[in-house]
């Protein structure tokens, strides 16, 4: 059992060639969500905790160095954000392209 | 039997009573239940599994530890231990799911060929060996500290229970324990550590409150000869950090244990959703982790500054016969600490402590009451053991489906492959008892080393293999292999294993950070002799496309185009 079969709305998919713009469309809104994603998971890691890291010690907040806060705190949060975001604007895409996973009864599976 | 002995023996009593009970209520019949746990893990439940199969006894023994003691350079194992989510969430989970059958090597069989599968299966047997040998020794250590039980006895007390679970419910089995031990294990984590941050600052969030007690221990910590507590690079230089911390991200989303628990959800929103509830989970205990390491330190320097060896807290005599804590024979009072027993032996410091005991004996150095003392056993444990199941089941799994079927026996019968899984899961569990009784000295470098193999060999190729359909069989295998002998290399240069005897580190490139640049090597090799080779099949580059939709396109949303 794989969820292409589970997943498919009532009336089918299209023929076997269908016109796969749309797939296209899909994948470069997939790739460009990524990118900006991964563009900040490199900030705030390698370069706020890392690259910059003796920059942002000069300013102190609540007692953290800025630059050791990042490495060791604020980039784990920013991480989760991060996944969080990628999980909802996927639900979206998914909804929009008409390919979330759907029971039968078209509720989300 | 001390007070903290008579906690601990009940809390682990209980705990694996737990484990115990699960293993009996999932017990599986089919090989779809034993691999992949049905694919009907609800997204929370296999976020709480993942963290616990991710996070291991040097996750819960030694992080706080090893961040104690390199002070700002910790951050490679904070970042490097989640930032790899990030990776695994956008990049593979998703797809890999999507895919939908057992095992890692299986994925590369189809996608590029039964070669690279067999050379995959191998890799992820030996990758999963180096990491089950610190998860079994950190068991024992755990046992033979709070029960006093020899150490190889505890290795062999946990085995046992892993083998209830492991060989009768397979994945499912694994994946409800996981869900029942991050329960346990964070509990134990947490509690000890909100008391001493109400302790020491009154306030118990120690993610906010272990910066009042930063500049205080950057002082002391000069006063004993340790490095600046917040300085960056004290311990590594800046390179070495960047690569150790990337090889750190990329080998956690290519370790074959992690990302075989996305096979189990139900959908693949289900696997975005399980990658996002498992960094929550395990972010909980990351970002706990530096602050019970700067508490715990400022708390046993100050109670032993200028102190008389004769008058020393009464933690460092009940930790002395573990050989975790050991004091200089000639000092009087303790001026200097070291983390490097050989350091120690050469006379350099008064006082050894080993980077285990910082989590192991926080709860007593803070003084609180002897049944949090236990709870912190039973957390131990069940890091160590839920980690070892995963890794044995990726082991059983690489074993059976991706060699002994093919290779020897082509037409099992379904009940006949559940039978060879589960004896290769019991043999696994046996030789993992024996790396546990013989392990070597510190649990989390040797995870560490993991890493850069998974790093220079799994990451790239199913990067390469989801995101270029024009990636061929021949860049893979050539990818993958030169990956693994370029890291294997530098790492036998520069550690003494196997006899050969340590070189000095080039560049400033430590044998953790080696893996990164392992990755860059595979990516290079993979992608130029891909360009060299004929495409792959339609077929294959046809089951690319497709797993990158999570289903079929409903008709009702043609409006979209």
């Amino acid at each position: 059992m794989t969820d292409t079969a589970r997943g498919g709305a009532p009336g089918g998919p299209p023929g076997h060639q269908p016109d796969n713009g749309w797939r296209k469309e899909y994948w470069r809104r997939n790739l460009r969500l990524m990118l900006v994603l991964l563009t900040i998971w490199f900030l705030v890691s390698f370069v706020c905790g890392i690259l910059l890291v003796e920059q942002l010690n000069q300013v102190v907040v609540a007692g953290f160095p800025l630059g050791f806060w990042f490495a060791q705190q604020g980039s784990i949060y920013v991480f989760i954000v991060l996944i969080l975001v990628y999980a909802v604007r996927m639900d979206r895409l998914d909804d929009e392209f008409g390919v979330s996973e759907r029971n039968d009864d078209g509720s989300r599976a | 039997m001390t007070e903290i002995q008579t906690w601990a023996l009940v809390f682990v009593a209980l705990s694996f009573g737990v484990y115990i009970f699960i293993a009996w209520r999932s017990r599986v019949r089919e090989t779809k239940g034993f691999f992949v746990a049905e694919q009907n893990i609800p997204a929370f439940a296999n976020g709480a599994a993942v963290a616990a199969d991710w996070m291991s006894a040097a996750s819960f023994i030694s992080m706080a530890g090893l961040i104690a003691f390199l002070g700002s350079d910790g951050s490679i194992y904070l970042m490097g231990w989640t930032g790899g989510y990030v990776l695994l969430a956008l990049l593979l989970a998703p797809y890999l799911r999507k895919w939908g059958k057992f095992t890692v090597p299986e994925f590369v069989g189809e996608r590029f060929s039964e070669t690279v599968r067999s050379v995959s299966a191998v890799v992820a047997i030996i990758v999963s060996f180096t990491y089950v040998v610190g998860q079994m020794a950190g068991g024992g250590i755990v046992f033979s500290r709070f029960l006093q039980v020899e150490q190889g006895w505890g290795v062999a007390i946990a085995a046992v229970v892993i083998f209830a679970y492991a060989v009768f419910g397979g994945m499912k089995g694994i994946t409800w324990t996981q869900v029942a031990q991050y329960t346990v294990l964070i509990v134990a984590y947490l509690i000890p550590a909100w008391a001493v941050a109400q302790t020491m600052t009154g306030i118990a969030v120690p993610q906010i409150s272990f910066g009042q007690i930063l500049a205080e221990l950057d002082a002391i910590g000069q006063e004993f000869g340790l490095p600046v507590y917040t300085e960056a690079f004290t311990a590594r230089p800046m390179q070495d950090v960047f690569l150790v911390t990337m090889a750190l991200m990329i080998g956690t989303a290519g370790l074959p244990h992690v990302i075989i628990r996305f096979y189990t959800t139900k959908t693949v929103r289900g696997a975005r959703y399980s990658a996002l509830w498992a960094l929550v989970f395990i972010g909980l205990l990351y970002t706990t982790a530096p602050a019970v390491g700067a508490f715990t330190k400022l708390n046993m320097l100050q109670g032993v500054q200028g102190v008389s060896t004769d008058a020393l807290p009464s933690w460092v005599d009940s930790w002395r016969a573990t050989g975790l804590v050991s004091v200089a024979e000639d000092s009087d009072t303790i001026t200097s600490i070291t983390n490097n027993a050989g350091d120690f032996a050469a006379g350099q410091a008064d006082m050894f402590l080993n980077n285990d005991i910082l989590v192991l004996a926080s709860p007593e150095i803070a003084g609180l009451p002897a049944p949090i003392v236990g709870l912190v056993a039973a957390g131990g444990l069940a890091a160590a053991m839920s980690t070892a199941a995963g890794l044995l089941l990726v082991i059983s799994s690489s074993a059976s489906h991706d060699l002994y079927f093919r290779y020897v026996d082509h037409h099992a019968s379904e009940a006949r492959r559940l039978l060879v899984s589960r004896i290769a899961m019991g043999l696994a569990v046996l030789v993992a008892i024996y790396f546990g009784i013989n392990p070597p000295a510190f649990v989390a470098q040797v995870v560490a080393f993991a890493f850069g193999l998974a790093a220079s060999t799994f990451f790239p190729i199913l990067l390469l293999g989801i995101f270029w359909k024009r990636t061929t069989a021949a860049g893979a295998v050539s990818g993958m292999l030169t990956g693994l002998v370029f890291t294997a290399s530098y790492m036998i240069y520069t550690l003494e294993v196997f006899g050969t005897s340590a070189n000095e580190h080039l560049l400033g490139i430590s044998p953790e950070g080696i893996g990164t640049l392992g990755a860059v090597v595979n990516f290079a090799v993979t992608i130029v002799v891909s360009k060299l080779t004929a495409p792959p099949s339609h077929e294959v580059q046809e089951m690319v496309e497709e797993i990158r939709y999570p289903a079929r396109r409903a008709v009702r949303a043609t409006t979209a185009d």
